[in-house]
């Protein structure tokens, strides 16, 4: 069919030019030597300053990581890291340790304004954003700046980046590092251990609802330069927060490697939602360059009666590896994963989510939106489990695929294990496909090939958009239309 | 006022023809009726006006008003007055209907330089439309064409193409499905929008439906073309005699 062929071509036309954060700031920095080695760990934790007990974990965690093999079960190809060929740290020269915003690099303060994140606070009162956000700003290896931190402290609240609460909150760190995603966990989550570089630190005192949404903004802007964020979370008992993650890079022909780990836990009676919008680039029309982007996401609901929700909108990176995970551990626990994935050009998405029930009466829901154009690959994987303590757990799993052209592919790779008779799980699944007749209903009623493909996208994705903060909901939307562009003829 | 002129068209890799220099022409206000046998091209003709990609059109012009709407995209044709009642009404799953009348009226609004409605003044003219079809709120909050019966997708056309206010309306076989009452509301529906500046075009199989709405012209086709051009009674001979005498006669 013509149509069809018309589908294709305009998608081998597909442009770059529509990530629009593509551009890179010169700045002057300060590398480590390339490469990876136990000097180059030690040179990090210096940098940081970090007290010796986090040098060592780092130690530990990056001997036992090279006796580790990189895992090879998910469903995306690429040539072979090498590992010694990438920058480890990387920060902004100037102003090494800014104090305040105005201590910080014009240069980077330009940046974070054409990436349309508020820093000032006073931009934030003064009302260009409806309601107030604290951002912690992370540019390749270092945090730039966290805003609202007064004003959080007054409620109790502790946010700031992973470094500094190394210094100031060691007994947390300690208490809680590593005690969701273990240092083994897996290939790199071991290796983040050992050269993570900076992340967001959250904790919220018992019975405290955090007074507003706190962000993390991740910036890659070197060249050959990974990023290794960490972030935890905590939530103590009754406690609620928000938090919600964005990340973007400049175009570059070359892979750059993101390996992040975050920590989640919730004791009794909390809440945490967390948020990701994920626009890495994704390479270019052909599937040159993008950000390998393989992420350890897990929270644990520790407490009884505690929650946690995963929502995240995927639409960058050249391969996506990601499943954000709840152990439901406490009674009563809730763990929720809503997820759109949007693919395109020649992206490759392996991801999903586990739901591990151990707890009594625990329940997770899982609604997973895929949309795949262009040569993209896009698969959901899930593990949904019952340990035989766990009575009366309950799933329910809704797994949706939208193909849009001829030449991508969807895939579901449900795993399910119960070992407790009184689990009940449930899944559903659909693929489908945009067709041209309902394109040509939409547009011989007036619409646009473009407004009809995002209408119908829409339509598809509205479940989970619904589960966004306002504003990153008509951003997430906005974003998965640019995704989607020239995907249709 | 809808011209066609010598229109040729093939299903689009060239080979098969489908229009073999048809004629047809339709003044404002004229409910012109085209019945013939399957496959005389009927449909094709239907999708061919509105702009639908999968035919190749070798030679011909449309004209509607005087303007050409073979050299327009689908959605500028219908900016430009065309409306087309599908046979096979298409499914929006997750776009809640009323979403979509607004997206398709204000798109038609913007494509024609107009302003966009007020929310209040759209919602007016949505239950007020709705009410004559017969179509209850809570179906305007599900998702376009979902779950609806046969019936009701086909007034949910009629009530699009009440608010989009088209200068012609293409029925593709709207009777098909329905029952006898569902047939009665969407005619009264389609016959409270004939004015003396819209026309119409009625694609049917059967005269049943030319009862309710009352055709000013009846054209038979065959193998492509308009074999034979009469008024209303038209339709009650090819009731009595059948197609048989057209599908012969036309190979010639």
């Amino acid at each position: 069919m013509v149509a069809v062929k018309e589908t294709v071509e305009q998608v081998k036309q597909l442009d770059v030019d529509q990530y629009k954060y593509g551009f890179s700031t010169e700045l002057e920095v300060e590398k480590a030597p390339k490469g990876l080695s136990e000097d180059i760990v030690r040179f990090i934790s210096m940098k940081k300053g970090e007290p010796s007990w986090m040098l060592d974990w780092r130690l530990d965690a990056f001997r036992r990581w090279k006796t580790m093999d990189e895992p090879q079960w998910a469903r995306v190809h690429y040539p072979k890291i090498d590992f010694n060929d990438s920058y480890y740290y990387a920060a902004p020269k100037k102003n090494a340790a800014p104090k305040t915003l105005d201590d910080v690099d014009p240069a980077i303060l330009e940046t974070y304004k054409k990436l349309g994140i508020p820093l000032r606070e006073q931009e934030l009162l003064a009302g260009v954003q409806t309601s107030k956000i604290a951002v912690d700003a992370v540019f390749d290896s270092v945090s730039v700046v966290t805003t609202f931190k007064e004003e959080l402290k007054k409620a109790g609240v502790i946010f700031c980046s992973i470094s500094e609460a190394i210094k100031d909150h060691p007994d947390l760190v300690k208490k809680y590092l590593g005690s969701v995603v273990p240092v083994t966990d897996n290939y790199y989550a071991t290796l983040n251990c050992a050269v993570f570089t900076d992340g967001s630190f959250v904790y919220i005192p018992e019975g405290t609802r955090c007074p507003m949404e706190l962000s993390t903004y991740f910036r890659i802007n070197e060249k050959n330069t990974g990023q290794f964020e960490r972030t935890l979370i905590i939530a103590e008992k009754g406690s609620y927060v928000s938090y919600l993650e964005g990340c973007t890079a400049p175009q570059r022909d070359e892979n750059q490697l993101h390996a992040a780990v975050v920590e989640l836990v919730a004791l009794d009676d909390a809440e945490i939602k967390y948020s990701t919008v994920q626009n890495w680039y994704p390479g270019d029309a052909d599937g040159k360059g993008g950000i390998y982007n393989f992420v350890t996401k897990r929270g644990d609901c520790r407490g009884a009666n505690s929650k946690i929700s995963w929502t995240q909108v995927e639409t960058g990176s050249a391969i996506t590896w990601k499943y954000p995970s709840c152990i439901l551990r406490g009674d009563n626990s809730r763990g929720e994963f809503y997820s759109i994935a949007v693919s395109n050009g020649y992206q490759q998405v392996d991801s999903g989510t586990k739901m591990i029930h151990l707890g009594k009466n625990t329940s997770s829901r899982i609604i997973s939106k895929g949309i795949s154009a262009g040569h993209s690959q896009n698969t959901y994987r899930g593990q949904v489990s019952a340990h035989r303590k766990a009575t009366n757990a309950r799933n329910f799993t809704n797994c949706d695929s939208l193909l849009i052209g001829e030449t991508c592919g969807a895939h579901t790779v449900p795993y399910l294990e119960s070992k407790n008779a009184s689990a009940v799980f449930e899944h559903e699944a659909t693929t489908s496909k945009i067709s041209e007749d309902q394109l040509f209903y939409c547009r011989q009623r007036g619409l646009s090939a473009e407004e009809a493909t995002a209408l119908i996208v829409n339509g598809f994705v509205k479940d989970v958009l619904q589960q966004l903060p306002m504003e990153f909901a008509v951003e997430a939307q906005k974003l998965i239309s640019i995704s989607l562009e020239g995907s249709v003829g | 006022m809808l011209e066609i002129r010598n229109l040729h068209v093939a299903i689009e890799d060239g080979t098969k023809k489908i229009l073999n220099g048809l004629n047809l022409t339709i003044r404002d206000g004229e409910v012109a009726a085209i019945m013939g046998p399957n496959g005389s091209g009927k449909s094709t003709l239907s999708y061919v006006i509105a702009g639908k990609d999968d035919y190749e059109v070798l030679d011909g012009e449309i004209l509607l008003d005087g303007e050409n709407l073979l050299e327009m995209e689908p959605d500028a044709r219908a900016a430009a007055g065309v409306f087309l009642a599908f046979q096979y009404p298409l499914e929006i799953p997750g776009v809640a209907t009323m979403t979509f009348l607004k997206a398709a009226l204000n798109a038609q609004r913007k494509g024609r330089g107009e302003n966009e409605l007020t929310t209040p003044d759209f919602m007016k003219r949505v239950k007020v439309g709705a009410e004559k079809l017969g179509i209850p709120q809570d179906m305007l909050k599900r998702g376009l064409n979902v779950g609806f019966s046969g019936g009701e997708k086909k007034r949910m056309e009629i009530l699009q193409m009440a608010l989009l206010e088209p200068s012609i309306g293409i029925l593709d076989e709207t009777d098909s499905g329905l029952d006898i009452d569902a047939l009665k509301i969407v005619s009264e529906g389609v016959n409270a929008l004939r004015s003396a500046k819209r026309s119409f075009l009625v694609i049917t199989h059967y005269q049943r439906l030319l009862n309710y709405i009352v055709p000013d012209t009846v054209h038979v086709m065959s193998k492509g073309q308009i074999v034979r051009t009469g008024g209303k009674e038209l339709a009650f001979e090819l009731e009595a005699n059948g197609y048989a005498d057209y599908v012969t006669n036309a190979a010639a």
